[in-house]
């Protein structure tokens, strides 16, 4: 399953670019499940993810919580709180 | 309760001008009694620092619909009978507008309410990231706003259960 991952502001800083597409792992259901497996592909990876509890996370464009599954998602966006307005 | 409220949701780097959009909002109508507008304007410090400009990172495709889910709600909850709102991306200078609500309603308190409502869940729940640009003599620094629990506060009461008056 090849899934459309995005990063915002200090998250896509950390990573070291806006957007990736990624074969999600079998083992993978949820999304705090995908923080873990991403935080293990390297230093920049492990730095952007150090605290998933902090970073927020959206399923094609609507916010979801940690416990969200993965499985149907076309394109999952990881950021830092908003602060817009 | 809804009034048919016209809604305009715009993202955009140009500046905008209020005045013009609350006067669209209300122009050739009778049954508006009420606009209230909120304008969002870039502060020049931050944390008692002066600040050389805020960039704003959005989520092209999700802030929209963000906020149009924000905006359907309001006009759920309140008797509007229009709503605009614009946020501006990109760099922005000290004393440059960011952000605009103009709610328009029949009576002042759904407008009030409803702008005040728009506001505080487009600080917390629209992607939007602010970045703070300072300069010290040739040595230009960019950091992120930290998000403000003030903020996330002003967005929960919102949250407060509607009960619904019932009669056994």
């Amino acid at each position: 399953m090849t899934t459309k991952l995005r990063y915002f502001a200090w998250v896509r800083e950390r990573v070291g670019k806006p957007e990736e597409d990624v074969e999600v792992p079998a083992g993978v259901a949820t999304v705090g499940e995908l923080m873990t497996w991403l935080a293990g592909r390297g230093e920049e990876y492990a730095h952007a993810f150090e605290n998933p509890k902090v970073i927020g996370v959206a399923i094609d464009r609507t916010h979801v919580q940690p416990g969200a599954p993965v499985r149907a998602a076309s394109e999952i966006a990881f950021f830092p709180p908003m602060t817009g307005g | 309760m809804a009034m048919n409220a016209k809604s305009t949701v715009l993202l955009q780097r140009e500046p905008f001008d209020v005045a013009a959009e609350a006067a669209k909002l209300s122009r050739g109508r009778a049954d508006i009694g009420a606009v209230v507008t909120f304008t969002g304007i870039c502060r020049g410090d931050e944390a008692g620092e002066p600040i050389a400009a805020l960039t704003l990172e959005h989520y092209p495709g999700m802030a929209e619909a963000e906020i149009e889910r924000h905006v359907a709600e309001a006009t759920q909850r309140w008797p509007l009978a229009g709503v605009t709102v614009i946020h501006r991306y990109g760099r922005i200078k000290p004393g440059e507008d960011i952000v605009m609500v103009v709610t328009a309603s029949a009576h002042r308190q759904a407008a009030f309410a409803a702008a005040e409502f728009l506001m505080d869940y487009l600080k917390t729940r629209a992607p939007f990231w602010k970045q703070v640009e300072k300069a010290s003599g040739k040595t230009i620094t960019k950091t992120w706003v930290d998000a403000k629990a003030s903020d996330d506060a002003a967005a929960e009461r919102w949250r407060a259960p509607r009960r619904k008056q019932t009669v056994e």
